[in-house]
């Protein structure tokens, strides 16, 4: 990326300085979307629009002391970024310049104009190939591999534009990102080297042979997100919430725990202390199915709040491209985005200073067109290489006041197939996740249903409806109690009320600082359900024999279901059993009574 | 005033609320700082907003009010705004918006000049914030807790006791183990005379004056120079806390008002507004404020931040508490229905929320059943709110035995918790316990959110 002065647009200079903005003359062989470096203190930008001889360039930089009349240098490259080992663990901000390199050059504080390579070109890996001189590879293709990380395979595949046939490759040995690994003549008959890494520009999806729907749950151990708004591999959610309603929680316990290969994490526009606090716990947090470092399968882009506004445009596309790449090696990968909203803002903030004229609440016209770009980024697929790979996207919104219509929330929901609403008053109460079960929705229930159906064998659709019934009924019946007070409701309302009520405390509310509860199994999750639907079913049947309701929300069993989430981690059927015996005899005893 | 090098502009193109144009410039930078010498020879500081090819946009701190559109001189200054900072002479000095002495005393000389508008923390260097701060006051420490690092605003109507409040965790912060050095930054945005002159006398009777730092931007002075007085503060929060290893508390009050100095040069300059008429970009600016708090790798010290502002006709969804909340790690938030029951501090603890709490307390920092009593604490009183709106409808009478307990545990979770006196300093544990009491207004079976033994160890002893 260094400024090669002979370049032909050396010519060009800076006009006029407006914020991130800038516009120059001269720019006769710039194209859209190219990389250009600005003034005497080289500062990172993108061609975002021309006109004549002029083009108008966003900078990833702070633009202070910048002057009219500097020079101005054209990339002849967009905004890319590199493909290879050595992203795992890693943070980079939103044009991929690694921040533990730039905190070693510049200290705490992240200088100006500084180029950094996103990989390190000295760490040696060791590739062992797969291939062989004389052989025919397809873009896609993998030639080799190396070990990414304790538990990660790296395969080095074909870029994605290139095929031909293998003329040399080299033996199992330690090699660095710059060395050629092997050698291809193109289907043109012209000599390319392979390197261990590629570029790709990130505002272009990257190709793959076939896109599939989504059939797998992306299982997160979250009871509401699993049990009540899945997630398919390959699909795409969104977490809205006012401040303080746990979006970033949520983002970070689905991270910690969805059963993705890789994690891509964009801080986008958030809190640096969220930053290091994910920096901080990753290391340290288990995968709990590969027992490894929770670091070891992530990838970090941290563009805090304070960082340039056009570079927290860039991040999320940084991001994705970084999260196809390693669906194209077969993994499934999940990213979060949070927030997306500071993502449009920097949108609109970039647009206003171009002067564009605005559509609603001043962002721009191309707003939806932009959302739907992004969103449309995740997918199940079969990729150039012919294995599956799933890339699921998860954006946290941030309405202003907590309003749902405003247009980030209202666009993004068109493009979108599960989403979680969160909720002010259930955080209020501490009530957490604050998932507002009335609210939300997931389009992929049918989608994930078989998948339930072969891990514990049960009708997933039926319980799931079952509860959800309960809690519907639930809600009108809140409104009567507003006005009347539950003790006017008669039993059998009562029984519904109070069900809906256990549902809600012992099984959707969960619980992400206790060591136990934190993370749910799915048989757990049946479990769970099951046992408190039994005891609805129980009481309601009470009621149903004239037994006032409360002598069965009295019965001591009542104390484990309460406790069930935070003691037990459901790799042992028998506490299960044991609190489903004792509802039945509680139940039976009641009856018998009674009779 | 010495003559500057470089090149005098004779005459403005144009003067447009606090912004004045100049053509025909050459060499000069975005966000290069100038001075606007008006006819009577008064040199006013001022900053390029936007540039291009041959004119240049100059915002006057001090106001346009008086300038001749031919007779002013401009000179451009050849840096951007900076500050000098040097060793922790500046603790006991007060100063005016722009960092000029109102004390008599020297202006800081010597020493490393630094940019005002600092620049980004790189979040790898970052230290996450853990440590408790002991605030003395319940609805704080217990409900909401602040640790050395955080951002933590106080979300106040107008009238509201907030100052006090300030006031009162200025005076009673501490580290459970320490006497580390620390120091008090206090920037005056905007507030009236009589709030800066309470903040002051409070300093001084408790003697910490020595340990604070001033920069007072009234009510009646220049409006643009609010959009400089933080960052000044900030910049030399940032030397005392990185630099002199000292725990830092910058009270920043009131960033409504500097929320409305930006609103104003951005509706001068034409920009297209978004809410409310503020800039697209509030939310950015307000973030390359507040982001400057924290703790970094290599340096002791700390800097944590209590904004103050004063919510427009109370409403938290406007753009600036609202676009703040999103910013900050939580919110402290004010309530006008506690304040005229005569609680004080009139905190709402529902919408308030500290988001570095479960981090910063439990076993070893506070006390392991902290997180539990505070999360079944807040659950029951968001529970006994819905009880007293029940009970408006259907009258006291009418409720259940269970929900009388509600409206009971309100009234003594607002009138023995939630309020104290001034100058009351209560411990963590004294805190905690006070919540135990409360708590066991209920049978046990109602305390889902707190373990057994918890409820054994710490919910028996009551009376």
């Amino acid at each position: 990326m260094e400024p090669k002065p002979d370049r032909k647009s050396h010519n060009a200079v800076i006009l006029a300085v407006n914020g991130p903005v800038v516009k120059i003359a001269g720019a006769y062989d710039l194209s859209m979307n190219e990389l250009v470096v600005v003034g005497s203190e080289k500062l990172l930008g993108e061609v975002v629009s021309l006109y004549g001889e002029g083009a108008t360039v966003q900078v990833f930089e702070d633009t202070t002391g910048l002057k009219p009349g500097a020079p101005v240098w054209g990339l002849g490259l967009p905004l890319f970024v590199e493909l290879g080992p050595g992203m795992i663990g890693h943070i980079f901000d939103g044009t991929q310049r690694p921040l533990s390199v730039a905190k070693q050059e510049t200290g705490s504080f992240i200088g100006r104009g500084r180029t950094l390579e996103a990989l390190d070109r000295n760490r040696p890996w060791n590739f062992i190939p797969c291939v062989a001189a004389g052989e025919v590879v397809a873009s896609g293709q993998v030639i080799g591999r190396v070990q990414e990380t304790g538990h990660l395979v790296h395969p080095i595949l074909v870029p994605p534009n290139l095929s031909g046939r293998i003329m040399e490759i080299c033996t199992e040995r330690l090699c660095t990102l710059e060395e050629p690994v092997a050698r291809l003549a193109d289907d043109r008959g012209k000599i390319q080297d392979l390197l261990l890494y590629h570029r790709w520009p990130v505002r272009r999806m990257r190709p793959c042979r076939e896109r599939l729907a989504p059939d797998e749950p992306l299982f997160t151990g979250q009871r509401v997100v699993d049990f009540f708004f899945p997630l398919a591999k390959g699909g795409a959610a969104a977490i809205p919430g006012g401040f303080g309603t746990g979006k970033t929680i949520t983002q970070h316990q689905l991270s910690k725990w969805a059963d993705a290969d890789i994690i891509v994490y964009i801080g986008c526009g958030e809190r640096g202390n969220e930053m290091a606090g994910v920096l901080q716990d990753f290391p340290k947090l288990l995968d709990p199915r590969s027992g490894r470092p929770l670091i070891e399968r992530t990838v970090l882009i941290a563009n805090t709040s304070d960082m340039p506004v056009a570079a927290r445009e860039a991040s999320i596309y940084t991001g994705i491209t970084i999260a196809e790449y390693y669906r194209d090696m077969g993994y499934h990968v999940a990213l979060m985005a949070d927030s997306t909203s500071r993502w449009a803002e920097a949108l609109r903030e970039i647009s206003g200073r171009l002067e564009e004229m605005p559509a609603e609440e001043g962002f721009p016209a191309y707003l939806a067109s932009r959302l739907a770009e992004f969103y449309e980024r995740a997918g199940a697929v079969v990729t150039l290489g012919g294995v599956r790979g799933s890339v699921s996207v998860i954006g946290a919104v941030s309405p202003p006041g907590g309003d749902f219509s405003e247009p980030v929330t209202q666009h993004t929901k068109r493009f979108i197939s599960t989403f979680w609403a969160l909720d002010k008053d259930l955080a209020s109460a501490r009530y957490f996740p604050a998932i507002n079960y009335l609210g939300s929705y997931s389009a992929y229930v049918d989608t994930v249903a078989g998948w339930w159906r072969q891990k514990g064998g049960i009708d997933w659709v039926d319980l799931r409806n079952r509860a959800l019934s309960i809690l519907k009924e639930d809600a009108r019946l809140q409104n009567i109690v507003k006005l009347i007070g539950e003790d006017a409701l008669p039993d059998d309302q009562k029984a519904i009320f109070y069900g809906a009520r256990l549902i809600r405390e012992d099984f959707l509310q969960q619980s992400a600082f206790d060591a136990i509860d934190t993370y749910a199994i799915a048989e757990k999750q049946v479990w769970m359900l099951q046992l408190i639907l039994q005891f609805i079913d129980g009481m309601r049947e009470a009621v149903s024999h004239r037994i006032p309701v409360y002598r069965a929300m009295r019965l001591p069993v009542i104390e484990e279901l309460h406790r069930m989430k935070s003691t037990w981690r459901g790799d042992d059927p028998a506490p299960f059993d044991a609190i489903r015996e004792r509802i039945e005899i509680g139940i039976t005893g009641l009856l018998k009574n009674e009779g | 005033m010495p003559t500057q090098s470089g090149i005098e502009y004779i005459g403005l193109s144009r003067v447009q609320g606090p912004l004045v144009f100049v053509s025909g410039i050459r060499d000069v930078g975005f966000r290069e700082l100038a001075e606007v010498v008006d006819a009577s020879g008064r040199a006013r500081l001022g900053r390029v907003l936007a540039i291009s090819e041959d004119l240049a946009v100059v915002e006057v701190f001090e106001g346009t009010v008086g300038l001749s559109a031919s007779r002013s001189i401009v000179r451009f200054l050849g840096r951007s705004f900076e500050y000098t900072v040097s060793g922790d002479d500046v603790l006991g000095r007060v100063f005016d918006g722009l960092g000029r002495p109102l004390d008599g005393g020297p202006l800081p000389m010597t020493g490393t000049s630094r940019d005002i508008n600092g620049l980004p923390i790189n979040p790898v260097a970052r230290i996450y914030p853990r440590d408790f701060i002991q605030t003395g006051i319940s609805a704080i420490d217990g409900m909401n807790a602040l640790v050395r690092g955080q951002k933590l605003p106080i979300f106040s109507g107008s009238g509201l006791p907030h100052a006090r409040l300030a006031a009162q965790i200025v005076r009673q912060a501490r580290l459970p183990d320490g006497d580390e050095k620390f120091a008090v930054v206090f920037a005056a945005i905007g507030i009236k005379h009589e709030e800066a002159r309470f903040f002051q006398k409070d300093f001084e009777t408790t003697g910490s004056l020595k340990n604070v730092v001033m920069f007072l931007n009234l009510a009646d002075d220049p409006a643009i120079v609010r959009l400089i007085t933080p960052r000044i503060a900030l910049t030399v929060a940032e030397h005392l806390a990185f630099e002199e290893n000292m725990h830092v508390l910058v009270i920043m009050t009131d960033m409504t008002n500097y929320c409305e100095a930006l609103r104003e040069v951005a509706t001068s300059k034409g920009e297209v507004p978004s809410r409310k008429g503020y800039p697209g970009y509030l939310y950015s600016d307000l973030a390359s404020i507040f982001e400057r708090a924290g703790r970094i790798i290599g340096a002791r010290g700390s800097i944590t931040q209590i904004p103050i502002l004063i919510m427009p006709d109370d409403d938290i969804t406007h753009p600036i508490p609202d676009l703040t909340g999103y910013i900050t790690e939580g919110q402290i938030v004010l309530d006008r229905n506690l304040f005229q029951k005569g609680i004080y501090p009139p905190i709402n603890i529902l919408p308030s929320l500290s988001r570095l709490m479960s981090d910063g307390i439990g076993e070893g920092r506070t006390r392991e059943d902290h997180q539990n009593l505070s999360s079944q604490l807040y659950a029951l009183y968001a529970q006994s709110k819905r009880v007293e709106t029940l009970a408006k409808v259907i009258g006291e009478e009418d409720l259940s035995v269970h929900d009388k307990r509600f409206l009971k545990f309100s009234v003594e979770l607002e009138s023995r918790f939630i309020r104290q006196g001034h100058h009351e300093n209560r411990t963590i544990f004294e805190t905690l316990d006070l919540g135990w009491k409360l708590a066991t207004i209920f049978p046990e079976k109602d305390l889902i959110r707190v373990k057994p033994e918890q409820i054994r160890k710490y919910g028996i002893r009551k009376g």
